[in-house]
């Protein structure tokens, strides 16, 4: 369209000036744009650089190497196992079916695991390692390794994992690792970090749990540089931590292992420990378990099976069961009045099967009573009568403080779990337990461990080395750490008359040593080797007048859990005591005839060093003894099973 | 005076044409397309055939497009506008129905190897229809209530296609752009000053129908919003691109962290990093000092428009050059507005570095049409 001069020249003038308008507007734009440049980086450069790092830089803990436990000789009792594991990313794989399909015809993968592993491949970035097998065997980790070709994306790995090659000999008193739970985290004040990695694993119970701190280590940690979706892209700066302590234990495997075999099914307990030194020689409770199902996580079944088994293969009973330590404890009684002087070794007591006190009557436990008897009688045939006579004169509170003195009715501090206090009744505590007063018939029941006494078999065994050394010898179980052995300082005399500990002495020699001694048949034959100790048989029912007067029922015919318990502390050599055994068995009947020989079998096989020849055995027992060993040394694990690393030999 | 008024003669002819070039204004582009090279080129961690290669090729053919549009006469351009404003509508009405989904919206034609976006196009032929169109009016008559309802029929007709594909921030540029032209033309100021009431009161109208079921925008589009409102609240989830692209343009501070040192980029933080958040790496690699020089390009590129502009004195020429070099600052602002964390994510590239075809061609062909409008000038 023509259009004229004049209008060309108006339109040209409105255009230019709406565009400087326009660029007036562009121009400010363009300020507040760069302003905010400036205001990002610039005045904020730090914090957003300090986000940058935190989108660019992770932490990530190395776990450190579990310390060993060793036995006092170096062998292997809880280990580092390398554990072959398999596993595969997404991506690496391409078609999933079909390496998933190759490799369940290498190795075996059940249903349930295909299922897990399915899920879990779907679930994950296609970079994140999917265990397909754990636990393999080497055969067929190496045939996975050998395959790695044909398998694209899969992984053969090796890795740790806590191992305990002597199963269930140290099931107590090493215990086992698991899973970290919330309640391990909540327990602590300030977890260590190391314990939040996934499938870390500390001690639950024993050794394992109460020298944590010293088997673990420290985490070394890597810094690594990720990218949006966490892929590791590179390791920036490595920091190795330190691996856990060695601990060594003063327990001897082979000891452990044969009284451990020895007590067999039985519900049982056993302590053997070094009367000079304190240390815990062996110290098995039966039945063990296998604590390496807990490591791999127990299955429901096996669990159900352990604790609905009525002889409770999970508790540790040498710390945690509390008996009544039954005639056991005459030595406790026979020291207090000794000591108060209100007995000689000579003072006499005549026993008529029972006294009678106001309108009850307590029993002796042979009927028709011992007749005349002195102390060292009393305690060589376990005159009941004996004892509530002497108690009587010298109260319990007197009792208690020599039980005390002999560690019974305290805790002994050891790395093991639920150690029980026991209990050394007097008065005051049952005022505070009962709210009662205490009578005279509860000091009768006490004189023979009855009542409310209560002792842990450690206790009775710390109780015989402490009566045969006259010393307060101190329970030890670790030997050293870290290859520094743990100091043990000369056990205190007690302080008891000299005079009082040999008549005491003297009664236990007879127990086994006298012709009418309640566990002469287990005696030791061996002169060098001479065994002294006491028996005890103590009732976990009340044994009503009405069935006294028919007659009591012999424990053959009581269902297993109404039967008495059978105790038996001992220590030998006689003339020069080197170690101290104490043995429970639960429901097992007469302390003479069940526990003892027990003990004498831990105690010979301890001194010899061995499987005990049969030259220790009286004459008249040995072709029954050798068929009886011949059918444990069947249940021993064979010698050499657990080589001692050469390192960890220790002197 | 008209085209018709100044001859051939007075206008460069055959090769001498390519000395009457805007050269700052090519030099300026190509300088501009080499920054962006340069951070596909890192992004892509020191790799050419991933983005920088196909880019470069891209803009080699762009290139070519643009010297041969500015060799032909701004008057054939002229007369082209009804024609190509037309095919561009087409073109949308086809992406309606043949296009293909992408980013949750139907965006794209293919056609053959090529790969149209007609929304892009659209931006560039809506300019020429209306610059033709008042080049045409009586200026007497621009401000006339009737002969303003006609441009806005031309640019809400494009806008409305775009919208329902749905696809906001085109839309809004195209009406931005639209209005660009209007404005550079003389319409009343009045008529803006009304539009603008209306849009406060349709922003507000969009809010308190959220929700209900004639609610104004898409579930996404709100929730755009609200991220671009406090990014911060959901730092994993809507807010994620923002966060990090502060992240990235921040932690570079005055300097930068170094060519090819980005770590938000080249570790992936970043979204979108080589599309429409490229400026972010910018930031990152070359700090304050980097990304305020390309601020500066830019700004030259716009200046040398609005000269060439204001010197022009064929009213289609100069309504041309306008509306193009507005619409090409609003790519700039709107984009880094978003990546900066000033504006709602609404899916804007930056000229001539995002990777992508449609944009870098349809960009080429505004400045091959500005180059003719500068070459064709009456003298």
């Amino acid at each position: 369209m023509r259009r004229t001069a004049k209008d060309t020249e108006e339109s040209a003038r409105r255009i230019n000036r709406r565009a400087l308008l326009m660029g007036g507007a562009m121009v400010a734009m363009f300020a507040v744009l760069g302003a905010r440049m400036r205001y990002l980086s610039v005045e904020q450069a730090d914090e957003f650089k300090l986000l940058a790092e935190e989108n660019r830089i992770n932490m990530r803990l190395i776990p450190p190497e579990r310390g060993l436990i060793l036995d006092r000789n170096g062998a292997l009792v809880a280990g580092n196992e390398q554990n072959y594991s398999v596993t595969m990313t997404r991506e690496g794989a391409g078609d999933v079916d079909a390496v998933l399909a190759r490799l369940t015809r290498l190795i075996p993968v059940t249903a349930e695991d295909m299922d897990r592993i399915t899920r879990d491949l779907d679930r994950n970035s296609p970079f994140v390692p999917i265990v397909v097998a754990d636990r393999l065997a080497w055969d067929d980790f190496s045939k996975v390794a050998l395959n790695a070709p044909t398998l694209p994306g899969v992984t053969p790995e090796v890795g740790l994992s806590r191992h305990y090659p002597l199963v269930e000999d140290f099931s107590h008193v090493v215990g086992y690792v698991g899973p970290v739970s919330e309640k391990d985290l909540a327990e602590r004040p300030d977890p260590d970090p190391v314990l939040r990695i996934p499938e870390f694993q500390i001690g639950k119970i024993g050794v394992e749990r109460w020298m944590e701190d010293t088997l673990r280590g420290t985490a070394g940690n890597k810094r690594i540089e990720v990218n949006h979706v966490g892929r590791v892209m590179r390791e920036l700066e490595r920091i190795d931590g330190t691996p856990g302590q060695d601990v060594h234990l003063t327990i001897d495997a082979d000891v452990q292992n044969f009284v451990q075999a020895r007590l067999g099914t039985e519900s049982a307990a056993c302590v053997v420990i070094d009367v000079e030194t304190g240390e815990i020689i062996a110290c098995a409770s039966a039945p063990g378990f296998d604590p390496n199902l807990f490591v791999r996580g127990i299955t429901q079944r096996d669990y159900s099976a352990l604790m609905e088994n009525d002889h409770r293969p999970l508790a540790n009973k040498t710390v945690q069961g509390a008996y009544p330590p039954g005639s056991t404890f005459k030595m406790v009684t026979a020291l207090a009045a000794l000591e108060a002087g209100l007995i000689t070794p000579s003072t006499t007591h005549s026993c008529p099967g029972y006294i009678e006190f106001g309108d009850r009557r307590f029993h002796c436990w042979k009927r028709g009573g011992h007749g005349r008897v002195d102390l060292a009688r009393s305690l060589a045939e376990s005159c009941d009568v004996y004892y509530y006579e002497i108690a009587q004169k010298v109260g319990i509170d007197k009792i208690a403080e020599m039980g005390r003195r002999l560690g019974l009715g305290i805790r002994h501090d050891l790395p093991m779990s639920a150690i029980t206090e026991g209990i050394m009744p007097d008065k005051a505590w049952k005022q505070e337990r009962w709210g009662q007063d205490w009578r005279i018939g509860d000091t009768i029941n006490a004189s023979i461990g009855q009542g409310y006494v209560l002792a842990s078999p450690l206790q009775l065994a710390v109780m015989t080395a402490r009566i045969a050394t006259g010393r307060a010898i101190v329970p030890r179980l670790v030997r050293a750490i870290g290859g520094r052995p743990v100091e043990m300082p000369q056990a205190e005399p007690l302080g008891l008359s000299s005079d009082g500990l040999a008549a005491v002495r003297q009664g236990m020699f007879e127990v086994l040593n006298a012709q009418r001694g309640t566990a002469y048949s287990s005696r030791i034959a061996d002169e060098t080797l001479v065994f002294a100790g006491k028996t005890g048989t103590s009732q976990v029912r009340n044994i009503t007048a009405a069935e006294r007067a028919r007659g009591v029922v012999s424990n053959d015919q009581l269902p297993w859990n109404r039967r008495d318990h059978a105790l038996f502390v001992g220590y030998a050599p006689y003339d020069k005591p080197r170690y101290a055994v104490s043995v429970v068995v639960e429901h097992g009947g007469g302390g003479s005839a069940v526990a003892a020989p027990v003990a004498r079998d831990a105690i010979l096989r301890v001194l010899h060093g061995d499987i005990p020849p049969l030259t220790s055995y009286p004459a008249n027992q040995r072709g029954r003894i050798e068929t009886d060993l011949n059918a444990l040394r069947e249940r021993l694990r064979l010698s050499g099973t657990a080589t001692p690393p050469a390192t960890e030999q220790q002197g | 005076m008209s085209f018709l008024e100044y001859r051939v003669k007075t206008v460069p002819g055959g090769l001498s044409k390519v000395l009457h070039l805007n050269w700052p204004l090519v030099v300026l582009v190509i300088a501009v397309a080499s920054v962006g090279f340069l951070i596909l080129y890192s992004i892509a961690g020191g790799d050419m055939a991933t983005w920088a290669e196909p880019q470069m090729k891209r803009f080699a053919v762009g290139l070519v497009m643009m010297f041969a549009i500015a060799f032909v006469p701004i008057w054939f351009w002229r007369n082209m506008a009804g024609l190509a404003f037309a095919v561009t509508i087409l073109l949308l009405l086809a992406v309606e129905f043949f296009g293909v989904v992408g980013m949750g919206a139907q965006r794209w034609l293919d056609i053959g190897p090529i790969r149209i976006q007609p929304s892009e196009l659209a931006k560039v032929t809506m300019v020429m229809l209306l610059a033709a169109y008042y080049d045409w009016l009586d200026i007497k008559k621009v401000s006339r209530p009737l002969w303003v309802l006609i441009p806005v029929l031309v640019i809400v007709l494009p806008t409305a296609l775009v919208v329902i594909q749905p696809n906001l921030g085109t839309s809004l540029m195209l009406l931005m752009g639209g209005a660009a032209v209007m404005f550079a033309a003389g319409v009343s100021v009045w008529y803006f000053a009304a539009v603008a009431a209306m849009v406060a009161g349709l922003v507000a109208s969009v809010f308190t129908t959220r929700g209900t079921p004639w609610q104004f925008l898409h579930d996404y589009q709100y929730r755009r919003i609200d991220t671009f409102l406090d990014p911060s609240a959901d730092p994993l989830g809507a807010g994620y691109n923002i966060m990090q692209a502060k992240i990235a343009l921040g932690s570079g501070g005055w300097g930068g962290k170094g060519f090819m040192q980005g770590t938000q980029s080249r570790l992936n933080f970043l979204p979108e990093k080589h599309t429409d958040f490229i400026f972010t790496t910018l930031g990152e690699e070359f700090g304050f000092v980097g990304a305020f020089s390309l601020l500066v390009l830019y700004g030259l590129i716009l200046f040398f428009c609005f000269t060439s502009a204001i010197q022009n004195k064929d009213r289609f020429s100069q309504l041309l050059i306008i509306g193009l070099a507005a619409n090409f600052f609003l790519y700039l602002a709107v984009n880094l507005s978003m990546v900066m964390g000033m504006a709602p994510v609404v899916g804007v590239p930056l000229p001539f570095l995002s990777y992508g075809g449609s944009v870098m061609l349809v960009l080429l062909i505004a400045f091959g049409l500005i180059q003719s409008a500068h070459v064709h000038r009456p003298r």
